[in-house]
């Protein structure tokens, strides 16, 4: 069935490519690099096209000397070989003009990298943390800073095999559970660093792509010209899910961004201050971890997909929930069986701290430790379940957490 | 390696017009290649799981000697037989020359590292240039020292050799050890064999006592000085570079003293001996790394 | 074996080849190595022409259909490294080892024994590399710019990863030696420098590179070792290290790769289009000094790779500007090839179809690989399809199709028969359509914000990766039509070939007997006006 839509979509390119075909979700753009809505995104756009048009240019005059040359010189037709051989003065000229050429580019090209690189006296920073494979925003002085992962529906649908139809998913694949909000009209310098591997933060829209290295921290500017929801991906290669960790930021105007800011505050956004983002990196040396060979596709089951309850679930309700919370975020370092891989990741099956006080595992989840990340994007339920089922697993020794103890935790 | 002078065998060829040498088949580059995955599925054992111990790849290693050994013996003979004219003697040392020049490459790679964390990446990480937030944010109070194990202090405090005790008397050695060895270049020229012989043996003496205070530094560093391969970027770079540059010297030594064998059976003549020069060639080189590593790790 | 210490009995005309397999294990004569590099390197684009069909279904479709993530990054870091290490470089090497004694009047090459060790450390080497493809935690996933931290994540093929290209390094390194100093020592009496066929001449800049830059190579990837398992901190910001000092010594020898991976390319159009032109080549002298300024340019403008990971601007600007300095010598290359075909009197069989098919796409790589070279602008293609796309368009229809055009315009020396001329020209034509149906599309892909290696992907791009696809498993599928035309000569059916092959074909290769026998010179030749006329114009009236 899959396939036959397939082939009938096919059928239907042409149409599709001329017509309006499927949605624009993403960039909005499908031929070309999108406008954008940023000052630097419409020079990097008229740069783009200067210098296309230039090859343009350049390819009619050779190429149409050459297939002059292929059509009208053959020896089918008759034609007999000349033999002039060398030109010094074609030469020169052929060298000079390209040169030239290219300093007409140089120029307004090293002018607009000249202005992206002013960091300076920005309005508002926020600092950018790359996870495998989620991004952590903080917004600088203000006391708020949360995770951003790949929305629920989309993490269902992209699992191998998931049976789920992906054009029936809203902005498959960049959709975000929390996106980051920004106001418009101001300068915003964004700190770009990571926790692990090498990732990279782009939003085709402001033409904004920067490198996020572990350890270093990189700057680089935008200021939004109209509101609107902005989508972009992890540019750089970061390991098994790298397609899978976009980027969405969402431009208010300025009142209603302070408003929402101020909600935040108001939440109190427990989720991350807590978060040791500054927390070295670890020695590369020891980062062994895998390309986790182990079946995530199994467990489609995204963290809020876990469904609510009140106090006091059943030992088995947890535990059913907490191996599907498990599989789908702590078993690639933790490996299946819990033997996790050492010495940089360490088996739970037997763990001191697994079987020793409930709180040192919720804290360690919430708050992440070296190598591992925190998870406070996950819900108290789902940090109990996990927690449950990490305690009673693998031959450990079985103390059951309820949500409540986390929502403790928390505090 | 090199054209007999007045080559007394119906082999010789009148250089450039004669026919060109061209060797038989051989097996030893295909057996050359076993023997060194051996070697490097045994150190993967190693490696990866300590599964495998010391003796699988040590005996790959050795089967490798043996291997070059009986090419390189091959080589010599054919040489030794008069095969060869200027032109092979001409390709050996043009080869070698580009070796060398793969070697310095090699070597290059190792200094960058150097360069750029001395310059690049210790200036960033405490604040310099454009990488203040750097700073601020991950690694405040660091400072732009050197030597250095990073903002983490990896391996714990730890000191460095000092560059005017056994590094200053290695580098003493090894310069020493280029002119006893142009010494022996210049008898054997003259064809004073026996006084050649003997400047080759000091030089091997003189390669030998290098790596064994090099072998001393070494322990050092780890038992008292605490400087090891842990020791964040600078213990890197330090053991990269030395440590590289000490298996080259071995490797220059055993090549010297195969070299004083031959010429103590009769090997070479005054006016061709590409095989010395070639080895002589790959001291010197070694020489003048070390002196780049003297002022770059040791001494700035 | 102390038989063969002793070597070489004088009398050369035994050296024919020993039978059975042994011949090619121990053989030292440049054309049987030529062959092996040739029948690996096809054997290796296979291989990585299965593995671009895994991505290329996988990316058929959004959704994942076929292949776990991990798994598609395994086969696009290893498609990149089979294809480069595997393919195109043997490939070259193979060409090199056939013609480079031919066209300079010599035996062999000067180290044959080195040779042979160059080719069969190639075989290891891929075993050791693919065979990390079962291992329990999979093959290499980090790219084929085994970029630190994630390339550490590996599972413990680790080391065979790092050990396999050490010997690709040694490999690539003793085969260009060996090139460099057979041209350097072995020509024939006459035969001075610039006189030397351009193929030659490209092949002597490679050289100079592959000594140059596999050690960096080697470097770059022992730190990586030595990271992972002696503690060092090379790659680690806590120990004073930067995972960005291993991009820039990784692209130090990435670049000039990518032109040891284009130079033997122009070396073989420049020859092919003067044969089939009839016409001296346009500007000999200058081919060879803007061969010699890309190679130096191409050491001076490695982190054009890596605009976005936070160079101050001075660097930026810097290697923006040298980058775009290398279309000067390109753009050279491109009008002498022009001018030469300008008022000649030309046919178009099938090496010189391929041939100019090259000259076209190739410079369409060179265009997007100048926009590329636009710093600010990069920050918006920089790891996205337009990348990809700029790297086929230079690579496939690049040296690919000029390894393609090489094949078919020496194959009639070395066998001794034409190949099918029908299928051949089939071949082409089935070729340069696909490769456009499938990388063409893929600029359009970059361009709306498609990023590279990933396995799925948002649903406004499903279009034009059918389109890629399609065409992608179309070419694979149109090259079976070259191999069994190549077998075909090689079982010695088929036309037999004249000495000359070409009408208007000069040089030294053209005036031995087809098949060229198994040392090709045994003393030098003497090197007629005839045969560099094609290079400097005719001395006597034609
Ligand atoms: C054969 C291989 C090959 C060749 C020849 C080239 C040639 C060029 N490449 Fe390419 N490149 C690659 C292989 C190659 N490249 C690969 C493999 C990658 C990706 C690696 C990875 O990340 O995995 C890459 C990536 C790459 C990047 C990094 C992109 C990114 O990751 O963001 C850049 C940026 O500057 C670049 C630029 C260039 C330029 C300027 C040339 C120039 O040499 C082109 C010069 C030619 C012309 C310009 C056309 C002819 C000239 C004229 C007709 C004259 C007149 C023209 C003008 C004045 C415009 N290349
Ligand atoms: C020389 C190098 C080379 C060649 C020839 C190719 C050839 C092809 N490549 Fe490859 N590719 C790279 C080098 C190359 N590629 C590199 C460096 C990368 C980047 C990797 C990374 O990101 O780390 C890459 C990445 C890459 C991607 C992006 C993957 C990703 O980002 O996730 C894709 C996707 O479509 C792709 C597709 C193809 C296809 C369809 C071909 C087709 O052209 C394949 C068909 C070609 C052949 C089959 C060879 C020619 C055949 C013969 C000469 C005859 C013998 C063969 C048979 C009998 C079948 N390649
Ligand atoms: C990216 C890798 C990674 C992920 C994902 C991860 N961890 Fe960890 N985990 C680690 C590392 C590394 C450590 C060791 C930290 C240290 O002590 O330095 C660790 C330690 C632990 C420990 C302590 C074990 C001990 O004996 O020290 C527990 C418990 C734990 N993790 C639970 C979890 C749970 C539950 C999840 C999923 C919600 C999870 N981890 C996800 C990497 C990870
Ligand atoms: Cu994060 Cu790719
Ligand atoms: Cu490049």
């Amino acid at each position: 069935m899959q396939k036959m839509l397939g082939w009938a979509r096919v059928g239907a390119l042409v149409s599709c490519l001329f017509g309006s075909g499927s949605a624009l979700a993403y960039t909005g753009a499908k031929w070309n690099l999108p406008e954008g809505v940023t000052e630097m995104s419409h020079e990097v756009h008229h740069l783009h096209m200067f210098v296309f048009w230039i090859c343009v240019v350049i390819g009619i005059v050779v190429f149409g000397a050459m297939f002059y040359s292929v059509f009208a010189h053959r020896k089918s037709k008759g034609a007999v070989a000349a033999s002039f051989h060398e030109s010094t003065l074609v030469e020169i000229i052929w060298t000079a003009i390209p040169f030239v050429i290219l300093i007409g580019m140089a120029i307004p090209a090293a002018a607009t990298l000249v202005k992206m690189d002013d960091t300076h006296n920005a309005d508002i920073n926020i600092k950018i943390t790359g996870y495998q494979w989620k991004w952590q925003y903080e917004y600088l002085g203000e006391d708020v800073s949360y995770f951003s992962t790949l929305a629920a529906e989309s993490n269902r649908a992209r699992q191998l095999n998931s049976g789920i139809d992906v054009y029936t998913v809203p902005n498959y694949l960049v959709d975000v559970d929390h996106p980051l909000v920004l106001p418009v009209g101001k300068k915003i310098r964004f700190l770009i660093t990571s926790n692990d591997v090498i990732h990279a933060w782009w939003v085709p829209a402001f033409a904004v792509k920067k490198d996020a290295i572990p350890g270093y921290i990189n700057e680089v500017w935008t200021k939004i010209d109209e509101p609107g929801t902005f989508r972009g991906v992890c540019a750089e290669l970061c390991g098994r899910d790298h397609g899978f960790m976009p980027i969405v930021v969402k431009a208010l105007p300025e009142d209603e961004f302070k408003a929402w800011l101020a909600e935040q505050k108001s939440k109190g956004t427990e989720v991350a201050s807590a978060a040791p983002v500054a927390a070295a990196p670890v020695p590369a040396a020891v980062a062994v971890a895998a390309a986790a060979p182990a079946a995530t596709e199994v467990a489609a089951a995204a963290p809020a997909a876990a469904a609510p309850a009140a106090a006091g679930k059943s030992k088995d309700e947890l535990l059913a929930a907490g191996e599907k919370v498990y599989k789908t975020n702590c078993i690639a370092c933790h490996q299946a069986g819990g033997t996790g891989m050492p010495p940089t990741f360490p088996p739970l099956a037997g763990s001191k701290v697994v079987n020793g006080p409930k709180d040192a595992v919720i804290q360690q989840v919430l708050h992440g430790k070296n190598m591992m990340p925190p998870f406070p994007q996950l819900s108290n339920d789902d940090i109990a379940a996990v927690t449950s089922y990490v305690h009673s697993s693998w031959g450990n020794k079985g103390e059951i957490v309820q949500a409540g103890d986390v929502a403790a935790a928390r505090k | 390696m090199a054209t007999p002078a007045a080559a007394p065998t119906d082999h010789s060829h009148a250089p450039a017009t004669g026919k060109y040498f061209v060797p038989a088949p051989s097996a030893w580059p295909f057996m050359l290649t076993a023997a060194l995955v051996t070697c490097i599925i045994a150190g993967w054992g190693y490696l990866e799981d300590h599964s495998v111990g010391p003796i699988p790849p040590i005996v790959g290693a050795l089967a490798a000697f043996y291997i070059i050994f009986r090419w390189v013996r091959g080589v010599c003979l054919e040489s030794e037989g008069g095969l060869y004219n200027d032109q092979v003697g001409r390709t050996y040392r043009m080869g070698m020359a580009w070796f060398i020049f793969s070697e310095v490459m090699f070597f290059a790679a190792f200094f960058g590292a150097l360069w750029y964390a001395r310059e690049m990446s210790i200036p960033w990480l405490s604040g310099e240039g454009t990488k203040l937030a750097t700073h601020m944010n991950l690694w405040p109070g660091f400072e732009n020292t050197w030597p250095t194990n990073g903002p983490k202090a990896l391996g714990g405090k730890f000191e460095t050799v000092s560059a005017w005790g056994l590094p200053f008397v290695n580098t003493v050695l090894l310069l020493t050890s280029g002119v006893t060895l142009e010494t022996a270049h210049h008898a054997l020229k003259e064809n004073h064999r026996k006084v050649c012989i003997f400047w080759m043996w000091v030089t091997v003496a003189l390669g030998s006592l290098f790596l064994y205070f090099q072998a001393t530094e070494y322990l050092h560093a780890f038992h008292t000085l605490n400087l090891t391969m842990h020791s964040g970027v600078y213990g890197s770079t330090f053991f990269m570079l030395t440590g590289f540059h000490g298996f080259h010297v071995t490797l220059g030594t055993l090549m010297l003293a195969i070299i004083a064998i031959r010429l103590m059976l009769g090997h070479f003549k005054p006016d061709s001996h590409f095989g010395f020069e070639g080895v002589a060639w790959y001291w010197h080189f070694v020489d003048v790394v070390w002196i780049g590593l003297f002022i770059f790790v040791y001494v700035a | 074996m102390a038989h063969t210490d002793h070597a070489h009995h004088d009398d050369h005309a035994h050296h024919g080849p020993a039978p059975g397999i042994m011949r090619w294990i121990k053989t030292t004569n440049h054309k049987d190595l030529g062959t092996l590099y040739l029948v690996f390197a096809f054997t290796m684009f296979f291989i990585g022409g299965l593995m671009s069909l895994v991505i290329r279904a996988e990316l058929f479709h959004p959704g994942l259909q076929f292949v776990r993530p991990e798994f598609f990054n395994s086969m696009t870091t290893l498609h990149a490294l089979v294809m480069i290490f595997g393919g195109v470089m043997p490939a070259f090497t193979g060409l090199a080892n056939w013609m480079v004694p031919m066209q300079i009047g010599c035996s062999d090459l000067a180290l044959p024994r080195v040779n042979n060790w160059g080719f069969w450390l190639l075989p290891f080497a891929f075993c050791l590399l693919l065979s990390t493809l079962f291992m329990p935690s999979g093959g290499p996933a980090g790219g084929w710019t085994m970029y630190p931290p994630l390339v550490l994540q590996m599972g413990e093929g680790f080391p065979f990863l790092i050990f396999a290209i050490h010997l690709m390094g040694i490999s690539s390194i003793t085969g260009a030696i060996n090139v460099a100093v057979t041209i350097l020592n072995m020509r024939a009496p006459g035969m001075t420098l610039l006189k030397m066929p351009l193929f030659c001449w490209t092949w002597l800049i490679t050289a100079y590179l592959l000594i140059a830059t596999m050690p960096v190579l080697a470097g770059a990837v022992t730190m990586l070792l030595t990271d992972r398992y002696f503690g060092t901190s090379f790659f680690t910001a806590s120990g004073g290290g930067d995972p960005v000092l291993f991009q820039h010594v990784f692209w130090f020898f990435g670049h000039p790769e990518v032109y040891i991976l284009i130079l033997p390319a122009f070396g073989i159009v420049s020859t092919i289009i003067p044969t089939f032109a009839r016409k001296t080549l346009f500007g000999y002298d200058s081919m060879v000094y803007a061969t010699a300024s890309i190679a130096f340019l191409s050491f001076i403008v490695w982190a054009h790779h890596m605009f976005t990971v936070g160079m101050p601007l001075a660097g930026e600007l810097f290697f923006m500007f040298s980058t775009m300095l290398i279309a000067v010598p390109t753009g050279v290359k491109v009008f002498n090839w022009v001018a030469t075909m300008w008022r000649g009197s030309m046919s178009f069989e099938t090496p010189m179809l391929f041939a100019v098919a090259f000259v076209f796409l190739f410079t369409i790589g060179g265009f997007s690989g100048l926009m590329l070279a636009m710093a600010p602008v990069d920050f918006q293609y920089h790891d996205t399809y337009f990348v990809v796309a700029h790297f086929h368009y230079v690579l496939v229809p690049g040296a690919v199709f000029s390894i393609l055009a090489g094949v078919y315009y020496w194959i009639p020396k070395w066998t001794g028969r034409m190949y099918n001329e029908f299928w051949g020209k089939t071949h082409f034509w089935l070729s340069a359509i696909f490769i456009n149906v499938t990388f063409f599309p893929q600029h359009f892909l970059g361009l709306a914000g498609m990023q590279r290696r990933v396995p799925d992907y948002a649903v406004q791009f499903t279009d034009f990766n059918e389109i890629s696809t399609i065409g992608a498993f179309g070419f694979f599928l149109a090259q079976f039509i070259f191999i069994f035309n190549m077998i075909k000569c090689m079982s010695k059916k088929g036309v037999p070939a004249t000495d000359r092959v070409w009408e208007g074909a000069h040089g030294l290769e053209w005036t031995v007997p087809s098949p060229a026998p198994y040392h090709t010179f045994e003393v030098p030749p003497y090197v007629g006006d005839d045969e560099t006329q094609s290079l400097h114009g005719a001395a006597k009236a034609h």
